[in-house]
């Protein structure tokens, strides 16, 4: 006797999409999903505005950051980058059928100083653009914006303001990055909403608001999570290494032995 | 060897073995700007990006599929960052500061 229901395995609308062979979103046909803000979804001034302001910002990071590395923290920065490439491959499922990968954006920022991680993000999202069609290349300037100016410029700054109100111990050190990494993610998605706003296409704002801000509110925990995760290894065996803990190592500096050069944290 | 180094290599260590045996556990779902652009109607606006016909497009090796195409893709881009940012801190770095004797 035949069955008489055929059971269809469960299908994304992606899935669906490639199957038509009219994907829009290339990565939405392979396994690996990392999807930043394609060409597109911003009209051409709002990209090259948020280019411009990318482009400044990374100008700027390059004279900063000369102050965040020296010989030992330039080989972290350059591994932390590889790992928040590595780490944002991995779409973890985040309500049904969706999910959200890492930014990274705070991760950076704490681990190896503020401008080098705008530097860093700048690197990964461009070579997520170019090599793995990963992002618009168009609309480079706007995720840097998002992931590397928003995410980290905020990120950071909520760190700094709660590391300055917490106790300063590791814990203190590790709650400022949590709370930090989960607004980051939410303040990327709105941003892109307040571009989406001035340079998208003609959909109703209140259901993007929601959808964007909702489903990064998720995401955020995701982000905090594995940001905590990563921070609280190298902090458990090379704190000296960790740009954010610069006051935490003074401390235990002075006890033990000579102190930091003066301004080394800044 | 000293700690900073082992670090760095068990990072390296973790950083290709994420790309390259963790990206076969990713999901497939749409991430959340995906989502939100098919729930609201806009995800037809996106353009399939001018670089689609690398060959590394999508996190594979000439779009084939299985895990060994996103094994290679994942690993070539943690080696690509790597040397990116790292040439490129390595550049802008201080040279103030005297070498750490002895570490």
């Amino acid at each position: 006797m035949l069955p008489t229901v055929v059971e269809r395995p469960r299908r994304t609308v992606a899935d669906l999409r490639c199957e038509r062979g009219r994907s829009q979103l290339q990565t939405m046909c392979n396994k690996v999903a990392v999807v930043h803000v394609p060409d597109g979804f911003l009209d051409a001034p709002t990209s090259v505005a948020t280019g411009v302001l990318a482009a400044g910002t990374v100008a700027l990071a390059l004279r900063k950051a000369r102050a965040e590395l020296d010989e030992r923290t330039a080989p972290l920065a350059g591994l932390t980058a590889a790992f928040v490439f590595a780490a944002q491959m991995i779409n973890f499922p985040v309500a049904a059928g969706t999910s959200g990968h890492l930014i990274g954006a705070v991760l950076l920022a704490v681990l190896v100083g503020p401008w080098t991680a705008v530097l860093c993000m700048t690197v990964v999202l461009m070579v997520q653009a170019l090599l793995f069609a990963d992002g618009g290349v168009l609309a480079i300037g706007t995720n840097v914006t998002l992931m590397g100016v928003v995410a980290v410029g905020l990120g950071y700054g909520v760190f700094r303001l709660l590391r300055a109100a917490l106790p300063r111990t590791r814990s203190g050190v590790l709650t400022a990055t949590f709370v930090a990494a989960f607004l980051s993610v939410p303040a990327a998605a709105m941003t892109f909403v307040g571009l989406f706003v001035v340079g998208g296409s003609d959909v109703p704002l209140g259901p993007v608001v929601a959808a964007m801000g909702g489903i990064h509110l998720l995401i955020g925990l995701g982000e905090a999570a594995i940001t905590v995760a990563v921070l609280g290894a190298v902090l458990a065996v090379r704190p000296d290494l960790v740009h954010g803990a610069a006051h935490l190592r003074s401390a235990t500096a002075l006890a033990s032995r000579r102190p930091e050069p003066a301004g080394a944290a800044r | 060897m000293s700690r900073g180094r082992t670090l760095w290599i068990a990072g390296l260590l973790l950083a290709l073995l994420v790309a390259g045996v963790g990206s076969w556990y990713a999901s497939a779902h749409p991430d959340g700007l995906e989502w939100s652009a098919e729930q609201t109607g806009f995800d037809d606006t996106a353009q399939d990006s001018v670089t689609a016909g690398s060959p590394l497009a999508d996190y594979t090796v000439d779009g084939a599929e299985g895990r060994l195409p996103g094994s290679v893709a994942g690993v070539i881009g943690v080696v690509a960052v790597l040397a990116v940012a790292g040439t490129l801190a390595w550049v802008v770095r201080r040279r103030d500061t005297p070498a750490p004797v002895g570490d």
